[in-house]
């Protein structure tokens, strides 16, 4: 049985590429870049041109660039350096909807005294900028807002709150996850002052991320021990991960816009069909202001751990925010942010594709995930009709 | 991707009597869209002889809930309601070669509709769960339900009775509440398994206390983030020492007392205990 992968948001296959330019570095190069010899020294040089291509992809500067472990360790270090570099101030704003290593992390300091305001979502999952501007005040530290939700992919407008914060003097960091490699991102030209990024979301390798800081911001190391990363993030670089990180940008640089559009098309094509096909599905998020590869959708009175099994049956790999699918009890505190009813998150299903998913793939799924509603739906006790009787 | 037997699969992927019986004789129907899961249950019985001739469920749920609905309806086809009424979650939970620990709600899920059925059958009313005092108001879980689970099946620990009841699962603020019901049940209530012994001799009397702060004193102790540790055991002198939580607590005086006279209960009056 084929797979269909369509958990892209979740992780991303390795491109060939990618595996290819590492294997030297995994097999025959496999110094330390600290070492006074060639054979490790060299790696170095290799080291830097992977981080000229990450920054050619978001419009940063080398130097700007600090490779780190993923997305979490950059999202932790971007929170841990403003609140070490400005003890005084003790307010971070935050959203509702961020990623747990952010949400998790200001929680944390939550518990160390700080003052966390967590702006709330419409229902469609879009921030109201007054909110944000009602809840800036002198003791504002840092404002911590993702470029890209990766539940539902909507698009947060960043550049509108990073003129708000300059103006104002405060810290502005995005969690840029979901965001990078999917949309065009020019840092030159947005005001953010601390950047996520992760690589296994761009079809490089797991555990490789990096933390873009904006030349002129201060910063505060999290990682300590030798002189790696100019002093920034100690312990030994990992190399291959570095030089396939490097690679990964680079071709999405050269394919971002060939990829908007392809893989839009699919994923648009699943949404409509699917929505035709199965009465009673909505769609969760800002379907105008999206990542082109994400749609999330709620399949009423059925469960979402159901029908990801159902359809693991045939192969076909997608997530949900049902809370049954992982080991806490609480369904998704995105889709509950947004205020989708209770009825529908629990049957809500996440589709994120890839620039390797195929029309036909999207035609399987178009072909049996309506059969597997309508069952699940005959197995319900809930119906529409009984639902109405019972409100 | 949760861990399930293949039997869970099996039952979830060709779920036997499904669907609603018409006319049916008992209606049995649990849970909530808003919790996430629920069951409805309706039987068909023989009035003579009280044997339920048919049962079929439908689930809103997991695939373990599913499962655990379609297992309940095969044990209890053919059975005397009161030989169903046997039936415990463990058994459901059995029957599918096990479920894992944080989906045993859903067994426990399939037994309540049972209840709720053959309640409904003899025209008791349901005690709604509404009714009793709700712990847990994110899950809708009473104290109610909490003991009775917790007794059912031996459960010790908050987390266990998350897994069983989803109770604590959601915000967390229920959580010291439940750790209070769970020290009240273990400490107060009479040890099931234990029976009062009488003139013991010295290793008999050793090995008594050693069980008794095993199996009753310390898990209790445990899920309240602390522990004790037996130092020594000196004729009637049981010398104990205080860990994790219970180390510098206010109430360890009370503690102390409750385990004294629990042992002096079960072993014998003149048992002393003390503190390192
Ligand atoms: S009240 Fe029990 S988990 Fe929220």
């Amino acid at each position: 049985m084929n797979t269909i992968y369509l958990d892209n948001n979740a992780t991303t296959k390795v491109a060939p590429e990618v595996i290819e330019e590492m294997i030297p570095y995994l097999s025959i190069f496999y110094g330390n870049p600290s070492s006074m010899h060639t054979f490790g020294g060299q790696l170095l040089k290799k080291i830097e041109e992977a981080r000229e291509k990450v920054a050619l992809l978001i419009g940063a500067d080398p130097e700007e660039i600090i490779f780190t472990s993923g997305g979490t360790e950059s999202d932790n270090t971007a929170i841990f350096s403003a609140a070490e570099l400005y003890p005084t101030k003790k307010h971070i704003i935050t959203t509702r909807v961020e990623h747990p290593a952010v949400r998790n992390f200001c929680k944390h300091l939550a518990r160390r005294g700080y003052r966390i305001t967590f702006l709330p979502v419409n229902n469609q999952g879009q921030l109201n900028i007054d909110d944000l501007l009602k809840a800036i005040d002198d003791d504002t530290l840092l404002v911590s807002v993702m470029f890209a939700n990766n539940e539902v992919g909507n698009i947060f407008p960043i550049q509108e709150i990073g003129e708000i914060l300059r103006e104002r003097h405060i810290l502005f960091h995005t969690d840029a996850v979901q965001a990078v490699g999917k949309i065009p991102i020019d840092l030159k030209k947005l005001p953010v002052d601390m950047l996520s990024l992760s690589g296994h979301k761009l079809h490089a390798p797991k555990g490789i991320g990096v933390l873009y800081i904006r030349k002129g911001t201060r910063f505060f190391p999290y990682i300590r021990g030798g002189h790696q990363e100019k002093g920034r993030r100690a312990g030994t670089e990992n190399v291959p991960s570095i030089i396939g990180l490097g690679k990964a940008c680079e071709l999405a640089i050269q394919n971002i816009n060939i990829e908007y559009n392809y893989i839009s098309k699919l994923r648009d094509k699943l949404e409509t069909s699917l929505i035709k096909l199965c009465p009673d599905v909505r769609i969760n998020g800002d379907p105008q202001n999206r990542l082109p590869n994400t749609t999330n959708l709620s399949f009423e009175y059925i469960e979402g751990e159901a029908i990801l099994l159902r359809m693991n049956e045939y192969g076909i790999c997608a997530s949900s925010g049902s809370a049954c699918t992982s080991g806490s009890l609480e369904p998704s505190h995105v889709l509950r942010a947004m205020g989708v009813p209770f009825t529908a998150i629990h049957g809500s299903i996440r589709f994120s594709l890839s620039r390797y998913n195929t029309e036909e793939e999207i035609d399987k799924v178009i072909e049996i995930l309506p059969g597997i509603v309508n069952d699940l739906r005959l197995l319900s006790p809930f119906g529409r009709d009984r639902l109405i009787r019972k409100h | 991707m949760w861990d399930y037997t293949d039997k869970v699969k099996e039952f979830f992927l060709n779920p036997k009597n499904i669907g609603e019986i018409d006319n049916p004789d008992a209606v049995g129907e649990v849970g909530s869209i808003i919790c996430g899961d629920a069951l409805r249950l309706t039987l068909k019985v023989d009035k003579e002889t009280n044997r339920i001739i048919d049962a079929r469920f439908q689930t809103f749920g997991c695939a373990s809930a599913i499962a655990s609905s379609s297992a309940l309806t095969e044990l209890i086809k053919g059975k005397t309601l009161d030989e169903a009424l046997q039936i415990s979650n463990q058994d459901i939970a059995d029957f599918l070669g096990g479920l894992p620990k944080e989906k045993m709600h859903c067994s426990v899920m399939g037994r309540e509709a049972l209840e709720a059925a053959i309640n409904n059958y003899k025209g008791i009313p349901t005690v709604v769960e509404e009714e009793g005092r709700v712990v847990c108001q994110c899950f809708n879980v009473t104290e109610e339900k909490i003991r009775k689970v917790a007794m059912e099946n031996h459960l010790t620990t908050v987390d266990d009775i998350t897994n069983y009841t989803k109770a604590g699962g959601g915000c967390g603020e229920c959580k010291s509440e439940i750790e209070a019901i769970l020290r009240d049940i273990w400490l107060i209530k009479k040890p099931e398994k234990l029976t009062k012994q009488k003139k013991l001799t010295n290793l008999q009397k050793i090995a008594l206390i050693q069980e008794i702060i095993e199996k009753e004193i310390r898990p209790a102790l445990q899920s309240d983030g602390g522990d004790i540790e037996i130092i020594d055991i000196e004729g009637n002198k049981v010398v104990i020492a205080m860990r994790g939580m219970c180390t510098g607590c206010v109430m360890s005086g009370v503690t102390i007392d409750s385990i004294q006279n629990k042992l002096r209960e079960f072993v014998g009056e003149e048992i002393t205990v003390e503190v390192q």
